[in-house]
């Protein structure tokens, strides 16, 4: 029997220190998206939430810079995920999440929204 | 069988609740109400209304809310302790 691989949806949530360049911020950016796309994860939707508050402090910071991303990727993509997660220590805080079908109608009317709130405010 | 018909409803005794206190109006879920299936970690101000001011999370005793969705609404808050969003511990949060 062929081992099981099942092509899932999942979003991820990464806190990166707040003091960082903006050519970093580019810069990090850009490697997790080819990370992902060069491992056969599709980008479904990407949010840069720049800097919030956080409600304690992390590695003695008061304030993280969050990047969120929605794809669909195979589940032994996850693993590798992982890794490269650990291999970046600028990484503080991270949250992966798969989302079964009630997240991902939820998350389908959350991006209307959002996109409906930045027409208005281009207006 | 027909005694219990003959006798109908127990009267109501307005006294009677106004001794025990306040009548309670009857709790509901949130969710069942108002067709949320899925609880959002990304939202930390619509999870503060199912936390006291310590951040500590509510019982289903006080919210009403279905134990369904009480697990969903847990999962939703640690989540986002966990991502800094909400805390874990404090005083004043409201």
């Amino acid at each position: 029997m062929p081992r099981l691989d099942p092509v899932n949806q999942y979003e991820i949530t990464q806190i990166w220190p707040p003091d960082l360049s903006p050519e970093e911020y580019q810069a990090y950016l850009k490697e997790f998206e080819d990370f992902l796309q060069k491992n056969g994860a599709k980008i479904l939707n990407q949010e840069v939430w720049g800097l919030r508050r956080l409600a304690y402090p992390i590695r003695k910071k008061l304030s993280g810079y969050y990047v969120y991303a929605e794809f669909q990727a195979p589940a032994s993509f996850i693993k590798a995920l992982r890794r490269y997660i650990q291999l970046r220590p600028y990484i503080m805080r991270h949250l992966i999440v798969k989302l079964d079908k009630h997240a991902i109608e939820y998350n389908r009317r959350r991006q209307e929204k959002l996109k409906a709130q930045q027409s208005i405010s281009e207006v | 069988m027909s005694i219990d018909k003959d006798l109908g409803p127990a009267p109501s005794n307005p006294a009677l609740a106004i001794l025990s206190g306040t009548r309670q109006r009857k709790k509901f879920c949130f969710f069942k109400k108002s067709g949320i299936k899925y609880i959002d970690y990304k939202d930390p101000d619509f999870l503060l209304t199912f936390v006291n001011e310590q951040g500590k999370i509510l019982p289903r005793r006080v919210t009403g809310t279905s134990w369904k969705y009480q697990k969903r609404l847990a999962r939703a808050i640690k989540r986002a302790r966990h991502l800094a969003l909400l805390p874990f511990v404090t005083d004043n949060l409201k």
